[in-house]
């Protein structure tokens, strides 16, 4: 690991004080599981660390407003226990306990999770393999090479790597905002906004402006949000990275035996560059009941344009049987 | 450069001259000589590094050493009661030979303390979901999971 500077600021200003005036080899560090742990295998390399895991300013967890709102610094582990979370946004609360393990949560927060880099191995792998995210201009390793576990949807000729998070699978499907601050002031983009597809410019990996800190997130309170779930589909039961996932809500109305669908929203994971909302697919699905043919219909239109590789056709069915079981399993919780 | 650190380990001041580089896990066994927390993978991937954190579980491998200022670290040689026994759950990792070659049990003992504590280890279930992040490279698991599960009870009824 390269020598850096590391700075630890009293206040949010401070910190955007530090932000501003190192450039872009300044980093901010909060857990560290992402940023330090790059920096140990040499793929990330800042001059100055800008360390706000302390900062109270980003710790707090409130329900006002009609809104749940996130403190960017408050730690994966006590957001999904904590109560109104499961309450109103159980898919929200499921999406971070089927993330990484208890000792990463506990150290992991909601702002750096959302600013969490790829799983690419190649990404990571450093020298000798090319890599337009790494290295713009150097090619994709990925594409000739073992992409068992690459993303099928949003892909480019440049770059293939899987979007790995959780959270922001279940914070896009339920409209959530993230706010910003900045040298220039306090500004406020949905989370789907947050994330740019690769195109020809995969190191763009965020529309953050220099300086600007994610200090909290606020999402909806909604029907649709309080009968959620996330279904994570994984190599593995537990603390594993997805194959495929689906961040699921569904408002149904009639008799049971017959209930149509009034409100439903789906994103997906683990399949895509990015955090992928099937807006389509909830479309569809308005006005009709949740037979098992019309959640595979939604799960079809949900992955339509997927472009697999070599190895990793199979995410494709995976993805359709994902988004229709967590439909399914959601509804009968339901009824 | 070089940033001066206060912090304690198992109620032990310390106060060292880090560099920021250095893991929480380096510092602990290379200058404290603490050894008890392992170095498996070093990438967080294994949990054998596992500490508490102020009373929280963490990975000590992940954790920059600066990160600790102030706060207090318990590793696997600072849970033994006051007269210098064993911890209930290293007796229970006993009765039930929830280990082989030992060297992820400072790991699992320090995140099975933790689980219980955090109210995790209610079934079995629970206890696999909430241990997954420590790896047993020997597989004794069903092992480990009993000796939390018993440990767990006994915690519950006294």
């Amino acid at each position: 690991m390269l020598p850096f500077t590391y700075f630890r600021p009293r206040t949010l200003d401070e910190a955007i004080e530090a932000l501003r005036a190192g450039g872009e080899s300044t980093k901010l560090l909060a857990g560290g599981t992402t940023l330090y742990d790059m920096m140990k295998i040499g793929v990330e390399a800042p001059a100055a660390v800008v360390d706000i895991h302390l900062l109270r300013e980003l710790d707090h967890l409130e329900v006002r407003a009609g809104e749940l709102v996130i403190g960017a610094g408050a730690r994966m582990s006590a957001v999904s226990a904590h109560p109104e979370v499961r309450r109103l946004f159980p898919a929200v609360s499921e999406s971070l306990w089927r993330s990484a393990s208890q000792q990463l949560r506990n150290m992991a927060t909601i702002g750096g999770n959302l600013m969490q880099r790829t799983r690419c191995a190649y990404f990571r792998g450093g020298v000798p393999y090319p890599c337009n995210k790494r290295d713009p201009g150097t090619g994709c390793a990925a594409r000739d090479g073992v992409d068992g576990g690459m993303a099928v949807l949003g892909t480019s000729d440049d770059c293939i790597a899987t979007y790995p998070g959780d959270l922001a699978v279940a914070l896009v499907a339920f409209d959530a905002v993230v706010d910003v601050l900045g040298p220039d002031g306090a500004r406020s983009l949905p989370v789907a906004q947050l994330r740019p597809l690769p195109g020809d410019t995969p190191h763009v990996e965020h529309v953050l402006r220099p300086g600007e800190v994610i200090t909290q997130v606020r999402l909806p309170i909604t029907a649709v949000a309080a009968k959620s779930a996330y279904l994570k589909i994984r190599p593995r039961e537990s603390y594993a990275f997805a194959f495929a996932s689906a961040a699921v809500g569904l408002v149904l109305a009639g008799s049971p035996a017959e209930a149509a669908v009034i409100e439903c929203r789906i994103a997906l994971g683990g399949v895509s560059t990015v955090p992928w909302r099937a807006a389509a697919a909830e479309q569809w699905l308005i006005g009709r009941p949740l037979t098992e043919d019309a959640a595979r219909t939604a799960g079809e239109i949900a992955m339509r344009g997927a472009e697999p590789g070599r190895a990793n056709a199979f995410k494709v069915e995976l993805g359709v049987h994902t988004v229709a079981q967590s439909l399914l399993s959601l509804s009968r919780s339901e009824s | 450069m070089v940033v001066p650190t206060t912090f304690t380990v198992n109620d032990t001041h310390q106060q060292l001259d880090l560099d920021p580089r250095e893991s929480l896990l380096d510092v602990l066994r290379e200058r404290l000589r603490i050894t008890g927390p392992k170095k498996g993978c070093d990438q967080g991937h294994c949990g054998a590094c596992t500490v508490h954190l102020d009373g929280q579980r963490v990975l000590s491998c992940l954790t920059p050493a600066v990160q600790v200022e102030g706060r207090h670290v318990t590793t696997i040689e600072g849970i033994s009661g006051p007269g210098g026994g064993l911890h209930p759950l290293q007796e229970a990792f006993i009765e039930n030979d929830a280990l082989q070659c030992g060297y992820c049990t400072p790991g699992q003992i320090m995140s099975g303390i933790a689980c219980i504590a955090e109210g995790n280890a209610g079934t079995d279930d629970d206890i696999r979901e909430y241990m997954s992040g420590n790896v047993c490279r020997c597989g004794a698991y069903p092992g480990i999971v009993a000796a939390i599960r018993q440990c767990a009870h006994r915690t519950e009824a006294s």
